[in-house]
């Protein structure tokens, strides 16, 4: 339905980012579409920001943190979890499929996982319509000041 | 302090849905404090709004601004400038916030989007108690410190009624019997003169005659 | 002093005393009261009739007892604070004394939460306690809660309040019968009583505190239809406690019906002889017709004609 999708990936450069980047060195593949945004902690990743990539145009957003347990902050992957759960119930509420967010957890290590993880959303995000946002946006409705 | 709750995102919506522009008014006071009324919150709901709307076909613009405190006068009058550019507030205020607002901007109108629930205190990390009633007749020294106003569902004074069933209230077994509470208390505290006494009728004039105010005129 | 009051009369004169109850229809018509009066005559002294019960809109308490009044029936009101502030029920109370109703029972009244209109606001502007001092007040010296005369006649009710021995700690339970007492109640009904050793020890300290000397306490008793009944009581009516020997019974029984009955009838053969109570109060749920025959078998008919 949207071949071309864009997603966001809000990763934690403690796990995620390093096995995106561990993913690179080691030639495993992952999808294009993807823009890697990286973060010291997921716990830093406020609603504001999700929703400002959806607001945006994104098509999807993932979160991806540490395992549990493994968080440099202690909880900040857990409070990032609660928060996507949050943030999953107010999109449908908005207008947005609760499905265009998701939260993953892996580590620096899983260099193949993370390339899953990006494949499973990919494909997940290609078989819903493009964002309405967007659609919206590409029909001349004004911007928005975010005074 | 004053425990707020966000609003549904259905009834803010609708309730803003004819208003171009919009200026959304975060408090730093109990609300903010409570996790629902602050810049914080004030940003996400209108990131909310603005993508809501979109999706609709139509262009919201908001502002975001946040005062120390929206039942001061003085602090509200900072928004003074942004209600001019934007014509409509949505405030995160609590209900004397949003009157505030609306008194001191008659020529807009003011939507609120918070419930105001209640006077409470922190019973756990993100779960707020009611703890007073706000009667201007404090008893809770008859009491064992424990308000029968604000904790028994049926406010009594010579409690507990005949629904108390293993200290918890006949409303809800999540509930514990207020009364089963100063019972306890008392008793610990070797008070029974008190648990004996008969509490005469209360005196309700006190919250029933219109709104109340505190200090005189040079007060 | 209540001398119009026959309910009062029996228990003075040591009588040991059968009340029932009556739930006002959820309609308009009175020939459903009237049907549970015919049957309840001669086999009963007095009949409550509860105010809107569990919260649920039915017809007045006042009204109904003015019906159960014309077919030859002693009315006791029962007027709870959920639903009226002082202002409403004293000029309620003087409408039934107007009526010539002369008993009442005070209650705070179950929370409306729990009827057919769960937004309603609760009133309980007075409590249990606080009522039935106000109404002794309207009677004697006469005035009205704000201190005003009444002027003219004066309602004199013969008045009652419930109590509760299975809600919490016994003495808790006795300390705040004993302010009902202190506060004017003349008369007492009580919770129904499944759990007879519970209320054996409460009946000690009821009196230990000489507490069945100023007030005729009457023991609640109600006859099990059926072992969902016993259940649903025991697990969703508050204040309830029902032995697990009971339930037991009942779920061996042939005939449930005929075992509820027999169950009720020990029960009041067995309250009987508990020193300080002064009577039985039958609270047949939706099952006034059993009435008579709990009477018969318990050895309670005839009734006592009214002492001269």
């Amino acid at each position: 339905m949207n071949p071309n999708p864009r997603i966001i990936a809000f990763c934690c450069c403690n796990c995620a980012y390093a096995a995106a980047d561990l993913a690179g060195s080691l030639r495993v593949a992952y999808d294009p579409e993807i823009t890697i945004v990286a973060i010291p902690c997921t716990g830093a990743v406020e609603p504001a920001v999700v929703l400002s990539a959806f607001e945006e145009g994104a098509d999807g957003v993932f979160v991806a943190g540490c395992l549990d347990g493994e968080c440099r902050y202690k909880s900040g992957n857990l409070r990032a979890r609660e928060r996507v759960q949050t943030l999953r119930a107010a999109l449908e509420h908005i207008g947005l499929e609760a499905e265009r967010l998701e939260m993953y957890q892996v580590s620096a290590a899983m260099a193949a996982r993370f390339g899953e993880i990006a494949g499973e959303f990919a494909a997940r995000i290609r078989g819903l319509p493009p964002s309405p946002v967007r659609q919206r946006g590409k029909s001349g409705v004004s911007g928005v000041d975010r005074g | 302090m004053i425990v707020a709750e966000a609003k549904s995102f259905a009834e803010v919506a609708e309730m803003v849905s004819s208003f171009p522009r919009l200026l959304v008014a975060a408090c730093a006071g109990c609300t903010a404090i409570c996790g629902v009324g602050g810049v914080r919150q004030a940003e996400e709901l209108a990131a909310a709004l603005r993508i809501h709307f979109r999706i609709r076909g139509v262009a919201l613009e908001t502002e975001v601004a946040g005062v120390t405190r929206q039942c001061e006068p003085e602090f509200i009058e900072e928004l003074a400038a942004a209600v001019g550019r934007t014509g409509a507030v949505l405030s995160l205020g609590c209900g004397v916030g949003v009157q505030f607002l609306a008194d001191r901007f008659p020529q807009v109108p003011v939507f609120p989007a918070l419930n105001t629930r209640f006077v409470g205190g922190l019973a756990a990390p993100g779960t707020w108690e009611e703890r007073c009633r706000l009667c201007g007749d404090c008893i809770l020294h008859l009491t064992g410190g424990i308000c029968i106003r604000a904790r028994c569902a049926k406010g009594i004074l010579n409690g507990p009624c005949g629904g108390s069933q293993d200290s918890r209230c006949e409303v809800g077994d999540d509930v514990p019997c207020a009364w089963s509470l100063v019972w306890e208390r008392l008793s610990a505290l070797g008070r029974f003169e008190l648990l004996a006494q008969i509490r005469r009728p209360r005196n309700w004039a006190n919250g029933n005659g219109g709104p109340r105010s505190s200090g005189g005129a040079s007060g | 002093m209540n001398a119009a009051s026959n309910f009062a009369r029996l228990l003075r004169d040591g009588q040991f005393v059968v009340t029932a109850e009556v739930g006002p229809p959820k309609g308009a018509a009175a020939d459903q009261l009237l049907e549970k009066a015919a049957y309840l005559k001669g086999y009963v002294d007095a009949v409550n009739i509860t105010d809107c019960q569990t919260a649920v809109v039915r017809l007045s308490s006042i009204a109904a007892a003015v019906h159960l009044r014309s077919a030859g029936l002693e009315p006791v009101v029962q007027m709870t604070g959920r639903d009226r502030n002082r202002i409403a029920i004293q000029s309620d109370l003087l409408g039934a004394w107007s009526l010539g109703i002369r008993n009442l029972l005070c209650l705070t009244g179950d929370h409306q939460r729990f009827g057919n209109h769960p937004e309603a606001r609760g009133v309980f502007d007075l409590d249990s306690i606080q009522m039935v001092a106000m109404v002794r007040r309207m009677g004697e010296p006469g005035e009205f809660l704000c201190g005003e005369p009444i002027r003219g006649e004066r309602p004199r009710f013969f008045v009652g309040a419930v109590e509760n021995p299975f809600a919490g700690s016994l003495e808790m339970r006795v300390l705040r019968l004993e302010k009902k007492i202190a506060a004017g109640a003349e008369f007492i009904q009580t919770q129904c009583v499944f759990d007879l050793e519970r209320f054996r020890r409460f009946m000690v300290l009821v009196r230990g505190r000489g507490l069945h000397r100023r007030c005729r306490i009457l023991a609640g008793v109600t006859p099990l239809k059926s072992v969902r009944m016993a259940r649903f009581m025991r697990d969703q009516v508050a204040g309830i406690t029902i032995p697990d020997e009971i339930l037991a019974r009942l779920e061996s029984a042939a005939d449930l019906a005929a075992a509820g009955v027999s169950l009720c009838v020990e029960q009041i053969r067995e309250l009987r002889e508990i020193e300080g109570v002064a009577g039985v109060h039958i609270m047949a749920i939706a099952w006034e017709k059993i009435v008579p025959e709990i009477v018969k078998r318990a050895g309670l008919y005839p009734r006592p004609a009214l002492p001269v």
